[in-house]
């Protein structure tokens, strides 16, 4: 497989990989949150995008209506609840000071490698553009946990847990042409409700501890009373 | 090829002449300066005729010395990388020969003992000469002790200063540590080849454990003699406090010779390559370059600065060799000649010009006894020649075209561009990873001399002693013009030295770099012509013309004149020495970008009515994280081996006697 | 090999050169009325630097006390070593020889030999202005140059040469493939660019004030035409990584032969270009500030991190099997 052997839409398909990967990085290193929520934005109208033109290689009319979906949620709906949500936390100028971003960057890049030395046995000569596609799946899905991992800020670890299923979309929609409507249907909707449960979560956190540092939630451990 | 050994022969020879004259240098003190250094230049000379004639000619010749055991014999053997390594120690010996009587001349007035200098300056030499030629393991640990040994005592030259005692003392068991290290790989390989003669181990095929095991004890003993991360430790302590001559031996020739360990044990004598080895040479490679360098950048004395860089090259080196090992177990041997080559050639720039600036350093310390960058400055006006030399150095180490370092990091980098041609996605990505590394090392050693250069030759001079320095003799100033002519002449014309390198990969594995001199004298082309190209004689070439084009130009244009007046520094009050910037100041900004990789203890001190105190103390992390507990471990295993010693004369005799009985029972 | 260095082939080359030192003031000046134009600004005529590079021409150079020879060498070494790194690079027609002798390590290599002797020149006078400049310029320059490297690589695996000419003939010669290596290695590229340049948001190239200058700090003692070399470096300079990017990123319209009618059509497009990519960073220069010191490694590991990811693009996605 040669890139020139490909279709223009299969390497606009890698391009617009290539991009999410990117947005998973921005997201990983963003200090400013409402920049995080903004490239979180960009990542799913990238994945929407990336589901649109599979769904014109493929000519599957279901992929249309799922790219749809995913536009509505992942780039508008969502980004905008946690707008709102940042709003009334009163958070929109909030700054976090990562955590040594060389260092998370570096890791990032190390997973993004393992993920592709992961995906290598995939040897057969038809799969290796999917192939391809779902090694830098799995790198969004990675980066998405070690985000959860290494940033503080309890909505910073909300976007980690969306990119996650947005690493998982794509990997679907490239290798499998989506899943089946029902599955895409039940998915959309669980992540709608997290949200919402999020959302509610934050206040009672944030009146319970006074901070959304996750960090502090430690203080709800059985050994109250000595410190870390 | 037999006069070639017998050429190196007399070169030994003489080295050990020096030695035995310098015995007299008690009674006699014009022996060092008008006997010693001479034979040890002649040594010197002839062991780079030597060299030149086994490259040249390609071919390998051995013989049976009549010293060492009956069982045992010694044997030489002189052959193209025997050759190479020997025309690197004799073309910076030839130099430190010319160089030296001048220096040694400030010494005599001191109370050091210049017989002490004299014999372990040649013992030093004939032990780095026996250990390239030598043939079997026996010749080889003996050479290697020499080598150690007499550099033991050049360290603690100046041994009234407790520092330097410290010093001389972890060299010495950092050396020891790591000879033990390489003389296990031998035993490894000699139980396999069933003798101590590297013949022997040549013939030996063993399994890949054993051999992985041999690498890495060979890669623990000469990486640590190459001062490597984290084993480097010995090297900025060591190299400053030796006299400066020596200094330019030790980190110019001494390490190579730790790199011809190295290559012999693995190339030669193992023979097989797994790519793993090659991964964990090119990643401790890249550390060691990235270390070293940001290391060198914190410290303001210029020796210990010249001491971390000597790390910092080191690692390029072995990167290269890295790179080599990894496409030799793909199976792409011409590139593994490429990054070989490279290799190579790091090694002999880096002797080059690490040995101009040691020279440089000892000259101004011989004509400011100052080693403290904070109280040099505008050296340049005072000391003309080694100015120019010293700036010929710094711009060959910071790997500025047209001179010899832009050379060799051109075809690191080449080298490592060819990852394309592997299978190994993997593979393919760490690689270029690692060049971005070395190119972020490069770009800082340029940023570390620029600081040196800036701040000990230009600007004002910062302290009385310096502003009232003068040249060096003449004889110091050749030592440094020799080595800066042959910078120039390396960087180019590399078309010519390539063909003389080639043939040690062509030896020692069978294929070299035909078409790297295909296209004349004029171009590089290491990989087909079409790809990669580089005319060293045409960027120069080019270059002085546009310089001449523009002084012409310009001296034939409207104005000619130059005026001199005060700085305009914005039009603040006249600039004094202390508003420079110093070099502390310089390498603040990186300082504190990288500040995780080094300890940092920053303080300000306020008392009342006192001018606030200002304290920065830069440390190596290896000390914290590996050096002191090791320290401490053995410390307290040491303490608990004490307690066998009571005192009481009635427990030592019950230890004898229940050893008796083991052993008794044992034979029976 | 020797085709190339026929007399025709080096006159050519000879053209080019003179045509990098000429349109360096021409480009400096359409940026800076673009910005001007963009802040409601008149702003000074289009050819305003090859005026004010002739007054510095016309006046004495004054030199301090405390200067030493290489002072009044470096401005020389850093016009020469810069003219010839910008020669090397294709800008109207893709096989002229100077293209051979040099790559862009080689390239990279020269500005660095440019960057060094500047620097230097900046300690010389032993002011504080100079070391601060000489101090910054080099971290911001040991920052850029892994990135720059990095992007390097990336177009050179593709194309399997670090030779120019033959990245770019590359370029023109395979069919036209969307590769996300390339997009990212031009975004680094363009941030490296942007540092190495000198232009906001890493240094202000029109700013004199101590907390902001960069390059300008280390040409503080310069006058004359010491002054009008210095300042005629960073024009060719500007002009050389408008030409890479504009040429080994969207290199159609470059000559391919050494026709009259290719090489008109040549130079028109690389006028073109560089005046669009002149009017990108004015406005770029008018959106963006100037960031404080310590914030460039974070742009510059933005550019890092671009490459980085160019480079795993290819080989994931580009490479097969």
């Amino acid at each position: 497989m040669s890139l020139s052997g490909l279709l223009l839409l299969q390497q606009f398909v890698l391009v617009l990989a290539a991009l999410v990967l990117f947005t998973s990085f921005v997201l990983l290193a963003q200090a400013r949150l409402v920049s995080a929520i903004h490239a979180f934005a960009w990542q799913g109208a990238l994945v929407a995008a990336v589901t649109t033109v599979v769904a014109v290689t493929g000519k599957s009319h279901h992929l249309y209506f799922s790219a749809l979906l995913t536009l509505a949620l992942k780039a508008l709906l969502i980004p905008w609840m946690l707008h709102r949500l940042t709003r009334r936390l009163a958070l929109e100028r909030h700054v976090e000071a990562v955590w040594r971003p060389a260092l998370t960057i570096m890791a990032a890049v190390g997973l993004v490698i393992f993920s592709y030395w992961l995906v290598l046995p995939m040897v057969q000569q038809e799969l290796t553009f999917t192939r391809n596609v779902v090694a830098i799946s799995l790198a969004v899905v990675l980066i998405g946990l070690l985000m959860m991992v290494f940033r503080q800020q309890a909505v910073i670890q909300v976007l980690g847990f969306m990119s996650m299923e947005n690493g998982l979309f794509l990997a679907a929609v490239s290798a499998t042409a989506g899943m089946p409507l029902v599955v895409e249907l039940g998915v959309a909707f669980d992540v709608l409700v997290a949200m919402v449960l999020f959302g509610v979560f934050f206040f009672q956190i944030r009146e319970s501890i006074d901070s959304l540092d996750v960090d502090q939630l430690n203080r709800l451990t059985e050994s109250v009373g000595e410190d870390e | 090829m037999d006069a070639a050994l017998l050429l190196a022969a007399l070169a030994v020879a003489l080295a050990l002449a020096s030695a035995a004259v310098s015995v007299l240098a008690a009674q006699l003190p014009w022996v060092p300066r008008l006997l010693a250094m001479p034979l040890l230049g002649t040594s010197g000379l002839l062991a780079l005729v030597a060299g030149l004639v086994a490259l040249v000619d390609g071919g390998v010749v051995t013989a049976t010395l009549p010293l060492g055991l009956p069982w045992l014999p010694w044997r030489v053997r002189l052959d193209a990388l025997a050759g190479f390594f020997l025309t690197v120690i004799g073309v910076v010996t030839a130099a430190v020969g010319l160089y030296g009587p001048a220096y040694v001349r400030a010494l005599e007035h001191g109370h050091e003992s210049l017989t002490a200098l004299g014999v372990f300056t040649g013992l030093f030499l004939t032990g780095m000469q026996l250990v390239v030629l030598a043939d079997d393991a026996f010749l080889f640990m003996v050479a290697w002790e020499l080598m150690s040994l007499s550099s033991y005592f050049l360290v603690a030259f100046q041994h009234e200063n407790a520092a330097n005692r410290r010093a001389a003392f972890l060299y010495l068991l950092m050396a020891h540590v790591g000879g033990m290290a390489i003389l296990l790989g031998y035993g490894v390989l000699a139980s396999f080849g069933g003798g101590f003669a590297f013949d022997a181990m040549r013939a030996a095929e063993p399994p890949v454990t054993w051999a992985s095991v041999a690498f890495v004890l060979a890669f623990v003993g000469f990486g640590m003699k190459a001062g490597l991360v984290p084993l480097h430790a010995w090297l900025p302590e060591a190299h400053p406090v030796a006299p400066s001559h020596i200094s330019a031996l030790m980190s110019g020739v001494m390490l190579k010779v730790a790199v011809y360990g190295f290559i012999r044990v693995v190339f030669d004598l193992i023979g097989q390559f797994h790519w793993q080895w090659g991964v964990g040479v090119l990643a401790i490679g890249s550390v060691s370059a990235l270390m070293g360098v940001l290391y060198a950048l914190m410290q303001h004395d210029l020796k210990r600065l010249l001491a971390y860089h000597s790390v910092e090259n080191l690692g390029i080196i072995f990167i290269g060799l890295g790179l080599a090992l990894l496409y030799l177990s793909t199976g792409h041997g011409l590139l593994g000649a490429l990054a070989l080559v490279a290799a190579l050639y790091h090694t002999v720039n880096h002797a080059l010009f690490k040995g101009l600036l040691f020279l440089g350093a000892g000259a101004i310390l011989h004509s400011t006894h100052e080693r403290d960058l904070e109280q040099m400055g505008g050296l340049l006006r005072r000391m003309p020649w080694t100015g120019l030399f010293f700036l010929i150095g710094c711009l060959s180490i910071s790997a500025l075209p047209p001179f010899n370092g832009f050379v060799s990091e051109w075809l690191t980098f080449q080298a490592a561009l060819q990852a394309w041609q592997l299978d190994s996605g993997v593979l393919r990505s760490l690689i270029p990873i690692a060049s971005a590394v070395l190119a972020l090392t490069g770009a800082l050693a340029a940023a570390c001399f620029v600081k040196v250069y800036g701040v000990a030759f230009l600007g004002q001079a910062r302290s009385r002693h310096v502003r009232r320095a003068r040249p060096v003799p003449l004889g110091m100033r050749a030592g440094q013009g020799v080595l800066a002519v042959l910078c120039v002449v390396l960087g180019i014309l590399p078309t010519g030295v390539l063909g003389l390198i080639d043939s040690v990969p062509r030896q020692l594995l069978g294929n070299g770099l035909p078409q790297a001199t295909e296209h004349g004298w004029l171009w590089l082309t290491p990989v087909p012509a079409e790809s990669v190209s580089y005319s060293a004689p045409l960027v120069v070439f080019l270059l002085a013309v546009t310089v001449g084009m523009a002084i012409w130009g310009l001296r034939h244009g409207a104005v000619r004149r130059v005026r001199r007046c005060p700085a305009w520094d914005c039009g603040f009050a006249p600039p004094t020495p202390r508003m420079q910037y110093t070099a502390t100041a310089f390498a603040q900004p990186i300082r504190r970008v990288f500040g995780l990789m080094f300890h940092i203890d920053e303080s300000v001190e306020q008392r009342d009515h006192d001018a606030a105190r200002y304290h920065l103390a830069v440390r190596d992390r290896a000390w914290g994280l590996l050096y002191a507990p090791l320290a401490q471990a053995v410390e307290s295993a040491a303490r608990r081996v004490v307690r066998l010693q009571s005192g009481n004369i009635r427990v030592y005799l019950g230890w004898t006697l229940s050893t008796l009985l083991v052993l008794l029972w044992i034979i029976s | 090999m020797d085709h190339l260095l026929t007399a025709a082939t080096w006159g050519l080359a000879l053209l080019q050169a003179l045509l990098y030192a000429a349109l360096g003031p021409l480009l400096v000046g359409w940026v800076r009325k673009v910005k001007a134009v963009l802040q409601n600004r008149r702003g000074a005529p289009v050819l305003q630097p090859y005026r004010d590079l002739r007054k510095l021409l016309m006046k004495e150079a004054r030199v301090a006390h405390t200067a030493s020879p290489l002072f009044r060498a470096a401005p020389y070494i850093v016009f020469s070593a810069t003219w010839l790194a910008a020669a090397t690079v294709p800008l109207v027609a893709v096989s002229l020889p100077t293209a051979a002798i040099a790559d862009i390590i080689a390239l990279v290599g020269l500005l660095a030999l440019a960057r060094f002797f500047l620097a230097l020149a900046g300690m010389d006078v032993g002011t504080a202005f100079g070391g601060m400049g000489a101090s910054r310029e080099m971290l911001v320059s040991a920052l850029a140059e892994p990135a720059m490297l990095m992007a390097v690589f990336t177009l050179a695996m593709t194309a399997h040469s670090t030779n120019l000419a033959s990245v770019v003939d590359y370029h023109l010669t395979t069919t036209v493939v969307l590769r996300p290596s390339f997009l990212f290695a031009l975004g680094g590229l363009i941030l490296v660019a942007i540092a190495e340049t000198g232009r906001i948001p890493v240094d202000n190239p029109a700013t004199h004030l101590e907390l902001t200058m960069i390059h300008e700090a280390m040409l503080l003692e310069y006058s004359g035409r010491h002054l009008a070399l210095m300042e005629w470096a960073a024009q060719i300079k500007l002009v050389l990584y408008g030409a890479l990017i504009a040429n080994v990123f969207f290199p159609w319209g470059i000559a391919y032969n050494l026709a009259p009618a290719a090489l008109g059509l040549g130079f028109v497009a690389i006028v073109g270009k560089l005046l669009i990519l002149g009017a990108a960073l004015a406005i770029g220069e008018t959106v963006l500030a100037k960031m404080r010191l310590f914030r460039a490694p974070a742009f510059l590991n933005l550019a890092l991190l671009m490459s980085l990811l160019g480079l795993l693009s290819h080989v994931i996605l580009e490479v097969g099997t």
